[in-house]
């Protein structure tokens, strides 16, 4: 077609401005490409990152969460309990498969070396069949996972971890024997390792939950359950179910009970145990929302600011290329040639230079987003299949604007102007 | 078809008005480079337009050539108000039925001499490189048709601008001071294909500073000011079909 070989010809024209333009879009459109693909796939990132830090939903005894609520008590040995044997029931909700993790918690005071302690019964590594059959292993370990155990997690029974702190404070090690006096009795246990968590939990220790249970004469009870669940993030629908349930109709309570909202999981568990009450642990949530956001505003800023100073700057080569194309222009004009055609040939032809510097950008940028993930993430960053559409709609629009003040100069030129030599 | 083969045809339409020029002024501020001009050109006439520098010459064709409007008065190509006309109906009037030479050649340097000619039929229909070699056969640029503009010299450069105006068969060609920088044998050239395109019954309009040049059309006018001072017509060189045309010197 007589359009492109124009286009062709022109091209190799003004090869130092082409260059510029090129260089221009390749350094904006890296930059901006890198920042695409780290936003969009940083939420993963992050939410793998935060989700580490544990449950985002705690299972109280009914009696118990109204006076921890009140009190503000430690719910402990208090009032009511959970039924160990109504453990499983978690992974028979509607959401069960969402439930990645859940642990048992049974807390006891007991003495040992002539001090009391604070024990913790619960599940480390559990090996547990639901009445599906489905066979999982859950507890503490993972849903723990970040603690740093000197030693190792318990194997047998009778072996506990210490918390750091408390294991300082009484001269323990990995392979001391220790003794735990209850109110009800004595238990002999072997210390199978220490940990670390960064929290309170430094000062417990953490037992199997039989052994709580006989120091606290509590058998097949549990005083709370931590749940990790995989959820959907809360919309509109989400808050209202959560602010009023009452207030949903039919269809929206359907839609809300078949979403993995937190809330929604919450209300599941509250149905397959018996006197349990399930809260959304809302913190860590709202937290990651919050980075994410600000994250994600941060990289758009950037990538639009980059964007914006390529546009700047192909603004002035391409208006200087077209003053110097003066005569040609006036001249396509006398022939008869539309403003459109004229608008289209200068467009099209810096969009081409422009695709060649967003494609070698496009690179550049998929190499520095894996920098930055490596940097700062520690992983690799997966490109989303739609960086590449994106990036080629933000390089048109940024052609385009670019084009913008040439534009003027192009349509205000009159052939008379420049063919006569004045 | 086209209309200077209709022209051709009935050589009784020679003479209708093309162009009427009515109390046309073009004002730069105080300056009046064209003041009061009143003119008829009839279809199929050659017209050489004189002058002293400065006398106003190249702004009445950029008016004639649709390039320019003119502050007051009218002016009618084929009965249309050209004067009344903002740029993109001008710019359909040139692609249509203007072709226009100038005295600085002008032609798009990075295409070669056959792809300047596809350039006017881009514009005005359709690019045909067959006809486009056809046309640069014409002018005796043949072998060129590859070269790019800096590649010929000014006279064949004028000769490839020569095909490019007549490419799309327009009803007036227009050309200011065609021969202005050329040698004698491309004066002739191009004079010789002028006198070829009026036999056809093409409107030629011509400012020229050479009074043999412009001795070889039909009607003289004579600015001065911005005013036509003068007007001279040579009947004798009314074109005859047929008759071997001689060009320069013919006188
Ligand atoms: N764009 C313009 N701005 C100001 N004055 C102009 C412009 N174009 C032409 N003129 C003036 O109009 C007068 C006629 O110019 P022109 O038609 O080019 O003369 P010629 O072609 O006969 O030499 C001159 O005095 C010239 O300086
Ligand atoms: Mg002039």
């Amino acid at each position: 077609m007589f359009f492109w070989r124009m286009i062709g010809r022109a091209l190799r024209r003004q090869v130092g401005k082409r260059l510029m333009i090129a260089l221009t879009i390749l350094l904006g459109s890296s930059l901006a490409t890198s920042m695409f693909a780290v936003m969009l796939d940083v939420g993963d990132k992050v939410q793998a990152e935060l989700s580490s830090f544990g449950a985002n939903i705690e299972v109280l005894p009914e009696g118990a969460s109204i006076v921890s609520d009140m009190y503000e008590v430690d719910s402990g040995a208090s009032s009511g309990s959970i039924r160990e044997d109504e453990l499983p029931n978690l992974k028979t909700i509607f959401w069960g498969y969402n439930i990645e993790d859940f642990a048992p918690f049974l807390s006891v005071t007991a003495t040992a070396e002539g001090r009391e302690i604070a024990v913790v019964g619960t599940w480390f590594d559990h090996e547990l069949s639901t009445a599906t059959g489905e066979k999982l292993s859950t507890g503490v370990a993972h849903l723990r996972d970040w603690w740093a155990v000197t030693g190792s997690w318990p194997q047998a029974e009778d072996e506990v971890v210490v918390g750091s702190r408390l294991a300082a404070e009484l001269g323990w090690e990995t392979g001391d024997h220790v003794t735990l006096d209850g109110e009800n009795g004595r238990v002999d246990a072997t210390i199978s390792g220490v940990f670390e968590s960064g929290s309170d939990e430094d000062n417990q220790l953490f037992a199997s939950l039989a052994v709580a249970q006989q120091l606290a004469n509590r058998s097949g009870e549990v005083g709370s359950i931590e749940v990790r669940a995989i959820t959907t993030p809360d919309n509109d629908l989400a808050r209202e179910a959560a602010s009023d349930p009452s207030a949903l109709s039919a269809d929206e309570w359907e839609t809300w009970y078949c979403t993995a909202y937190v809330g929604s999981i919450a209300y599941q568990i509250e149905e397959a145990m018996t006197n349990v009450v399930a809260k959304p642990v809302r913190q860590v949530a709202d937290t990651e929302g919050a980075i994410l956001d600000k994250t994600q505003l941060i990289m758009s800023v950037v990538a639009i600011f980059a964007m914006i100073a390529a546009s700047l700057g192909i603004a002035n080569l391409v208006t200087a290329s077209v003053m110097e194309r003066s005569k040609e222009v006036g001249l396509m004009k006398a022939l008869g040639a539309r403003n459109t055609s004229i608008v289209g040939v200068i467009l099209t032809e810096t969009m081409v230079v422009a695709l060649i510097g967003g494609i070698v950008g496009f690179g550049v940028g998929v190499g520095l987003a894996q920098l930055v993930g490596h940097l700062v993430f520690g992983s690799g960053i997966a490109i989303r299949p739609i960086v590449a559409p994106l990036m080629a709609l933000v390089i048109l629009l940024t052609v385009v604007v670019g084009c913008l003040p040439s534009m003027r100069y192009l349509l205000k030129l009159r052939p008379a102007q420049v063919l006569h030599g004045r | 078809m086209t209309q200077n083969s209709t022209a051709a045809a009935h050589p009784d339409l020679l003479g209708e008005p093309i162009y009427s020029v009515r109390d046309v002024s073009r004002r730069y501020g105080e300056l009046a480079a064209l003041d009061r001009v009143s003119l008829t050109i009839a279809r199929g006439e050659w017209l050489s337009i004189v002058g002293p520098s400065g006398s106003g010459k190249s702004t009445l064709m950029n008016i004639l050539g649709c390039m320019d409007s003119p502050t007051d008065g009218i002016v009618l190509l084929e009965g249309e108000r050209l004067d009344k006309m903002g740029e993109p109906e001008l710019a359909k009037v040139r692609r249509q039925k203007i072709g226009l030479i100038f005295q600085q050649f002008h032609l798009v340097q990075h295409l070669t001499a056959c792809e300047n000619v596809m350039l006017a039929q881009y514009y005005h229909s359709l690019p045909d490189e067959k006809e486009a070699l056809e046309a640069l056969e014409r002018v005796g640029m043949a072998e060129r048709a590859t070269h790019l503009p800096r590649e010929l010299s000014g006279g064949e450069q004028q000769r490839v601008c020569v095909a490019r105006a007549l490419i799309n068969h327009p009803d007036v060609i227009l050309a200011d001071e065609p021969t202005g920088n050329l040698d004698e044998v491309n004066e002739r050239v191009v004079i010789d294909f002028f006198h070829q395109l009026h036999d056809d019954g093409t409107t030629l309009i011509v400012v020229t500073h050479d009074s043999e040049v412009a001795a070889q059309g039909q009607r003289q006018i004579i600015l001065e000011h911005g005013r036509i001072v003068r007007e001279t017509t040579d009947l004798s060189n009314t074109p005859t079909k047929g008759k071997p045309v001689r060009g320069v010197e013919a006188r």
